[in-house]
């Protein structure tokens, strides 16, 4: 899940998180380098960062830092603990380990493509079925996908390439891996999302597989209504409800234009004005991910 | 209510920090705007690709150097800008800010092509924690030092880690001082000899999972890089001096929704620690209610029943009470801001009609801003 900062991702990834768990699909939402938003979303403060935790039922959550990945990575590649040790704790390491190109993007998406294993390499862990990544704006969240294949291609050899070029079959296995992009019906964040789906196709060779419209004014009124209520503008929430019908047909032709730019018609998910509740964009997700885009 | 004017008076930079897609860019030019209207030589500094912000000031793009927007433009589009006023912009480029810092602290050239030509350098510069955010303060302190400037307005690098911007001179200082880089600055040969054997275990191991030998870019980086430590040092000093300036003010942008304003609050805190200076807080696009619009929707619907029929009148009704629901969450995440931010009088600017792209529409919001 990408798109331009604030459209929502977190919030659309955990209702999408929600509605594979609701059909019984066990689902992990990852969160890449940030602070436990998803967690918060489900009122789980307490929830440990780099943990898998059920925060609903069948719906795991972990938030992930590229250092625990790191460490992570070592000691499941390492054979002895000692070795692991020197690196984990070597200022030297961690600085060429940072210099490394893509190395930090590429030990995330190691992490995540480790989450979606059938066969998990952390010890004692259950397979999920759906792992969905609250992944970072734009550009960078494409830098993610294609960290593997840049870093395969500029080291040649050794194990990371080899690793690199496996994660990376996965990645961009459209049997596999979906990318959705969730933006707000503004211009910015439509043109992004255009520009999104060029860069993936470049990158990748992947489409985009669903484009999710978030956080919609509810298009009350027919142009009949908007005459009638013209007339009657001087009262105060007459006034209001031409002001919101001005943007309800701002963001339809912004919705039009997304649907030119990406070739599919977004699902579209409503505003809620008390603050979004999961559950119901949930239920307004479920019935629109079954339709054809 | 104090308007952001009153909030800079004596300021000479202002910081503008927030979540990412809260507005933090219309409103630093907003801002910058606003200021130079009022008779100032302004420069404001985006690191946002704002493409159609560039085009609407007249700019092609936004260059790594501070470009004036034409006093004619400005002025056909209902600015009344004040004879000593000026705009500037630019668009901040972390990688071309680094490289041109390490060309004029580089003692000779062959350091300068040594360090620019490495292997390595292009993702070091990046990867050191922070070194986007600390080229932002350094270019800062340049256009601060030289460009003549009354006021600078900064909209900061879309970090989620605000810590990153308020350490950018300390990781920096450190990374010059670190052992590893002060091991590596002596020639490669007495650097492999000297390197304790951890490190070149950590090299081994490194080699072997990677397949890149990068034993010699580092060393050859390092080494170089070695002759820049005192003048990275003492910009970075001079950069935190900067920071914490008393012409120096952070304003912190959010919009009323639970994420952007955790990290609002996160970010206040980090002021709090680091003792930097907090000018103020921003709300944007807040639904704000006049005092004539809160009547109980099924109120609504009866007065209009009569003019819209039932069935228009309860819709119009149904959307009031949602903008009321909006408000009251709104008003109730202005409260929590308050209360968190230990910042009782925020500039509350409330939801306009359409983006924010021309200069009218900048206009409009720096009203809103100096209204506070």
């Amino acid at each position: 899940m990408t798109g331009k900062g604030g459209v929502g991702k977190t919030t659309v990834s955990a209702a999408l998180g929600l509605v594979a768990a609701r059909a019984g699909k066990r689902t992990i939402v990852a969160e890449v380098a940030r602070r436990g938003d998803v967690a918060s979303a489900f009122d789980r403060e307490d929830a440990e960062p780099f943990h898998e935790t059920e925060i609903a039922p069948g719906l795991f959550h972990i938030s992930i830092d590229p250092q625990d990945a790191l460490d992570e990575y070592l000691r499941d590649q390492l054979p002895s603990g000692p070795v692991a040790q020197i690196l984990i704790r070597s200022r030297v390491f961690a600085l060429i380990a940072a210099a490394t190109p893509g190395m930090r993007e590429l030990l995330t998406v190691g992490k995540l493509w480790e989450l979606a294993l059938l066969d998990r390499r952390t010890p004692g862990a259950d397979a999920y079925d759906l792992v969905v990544v609250d992944a970072p704006a734009t550009g960078h969240g494409i830098a993610l996908l294609s960290a593997p294949r840049t870093f395969a291609a500029a080291a040649g050899a050794g194990p990371v390439a080899r690793q690199g070029t496996i994660i990376d079959a996965t990645l961009a296995d459209p049997e596999q891996t979906a990318v959705v992009a969730v933006a707000k019906a503004e211009e910015l964040a439509v043109t992004e999302t255009g520009a999104l789906r060029e860069a993936l196709q470049a990158s990748m060779g992947l489409a985009l597989e669903r484009v999710v419209a978030n956080a919609l004014d509810a298009d009350r009124f027919s142009a009949r209504q908007v005459k009638l209520l013209k007339e009657h503008a001087e009262h105060p929430a007459v006034a209001r409800a031409l002001r919101g019908h001005e943007s309800a047909l701002r963001q339809r032709s912004q919705l039009t234009r997304l649907r030119k730019l990406t070739g599919q018609v977004p699902a579209r998910l409503s505003l809620h004005p008390g603050g979004p509740d999961l559950q119901r964009l949930a239920d307004e997700l479920e019935p629109q991910l079954d339709a054809a885009p | 209510m104090t308007g952001v004017a009153e909030r800079l008076q004596g300021k000479r930079i202002c910081i503008v920090a927030g979540s990412g897609g809260v507005g933090k860019t219309t409103a630093s030019a907003a801002l910058a705007l606003g200021l130079a209207a009022s008779g100032k030589r302004v420069a404001v500094v985006t690191i946002d690709p704002a493409r159609r912000l560039a085009e609407s000031l007249g700019l092609e793009e936004l260059g790594n150097e501070p470009r004036q927007v034409e006093r004619a433009l400005l002025e056909a589009h209902g600015v009344k800008l004040h004879e000593d006023g000026e705009l500037w912009a630019m668009m901040l480029d972390p990688k071309a800010t680094f490289d041109d810092l390490v060309t004029r602290l580089a003692p000779d050239d062959t350091t300068r092509e040594d360090v620019l030509d490495n292997r390595i350098y292009a993702q070091l510069s990046s990867a050191i924690a922070g070194s986007q955010e600390f080229t932002a303060v350094a270019k800062l302190y340049d256009l601060d030092r030289d460009g003549g400037f009354d006021a600078i307005v900064l909209d900061t690098p879309p970090s989620r880690n605000a810590l990153d911007f308020l350490d950018a001179p300390d990781r920096i200082s450190d990374f010059f001082d670190s052992k590893a880089l002060k091991l590596f600055a002596v020639p490669t040969s007495i650097a492999t000899r000297v390197m304790s054997r951890g490190t070149s275990v950590v090299f081994a191991i490194l080699k072997r999972l990677t397949g890149v030998d990068l034993l010699d870019d580092v060393s050859v980086l390092f080494r170089s890089l070695g002759g820049l430590i005192d003048g990275f040092r003492e910009r970075a000093a001079a950069v935190k001096a900067l920071l914490s300036d008393p012409a120096t003010t952070f304003l912190i942008v959010t919009s009323p929704e639970r994420e952007p304003i955790a990290e609002a609050i996160f970010f206040r805190g980090k002021l709090r620690e680091a003792r930097m200076p907090f000018g103020g807080l921003i709300v944007n696009r807040a639904a704000i209610l006049d005092e004539r619009e809160h009547d109980d929707p099924a109120a609504v619907r009866a007065q209009l029943r009569e003019q819209l029929g039932d069935p228009l009148a309860a819709k119009v009704a149904a959307a009031y009470e949602d903008l009321q629901l909006l408000a009251a969450r709104d008003a109730e995440s202005i409260e929590r801001l308050k209360a968190e931010l230990d910042e009782p009088d925020p500039i509350v600017v409330p939801r306009l009609d359409g983006e924010v792209q021309d200069i009218e529409g900048l206009l409009a919001l720096y009203r809103h801003l100096s209204a506070g």
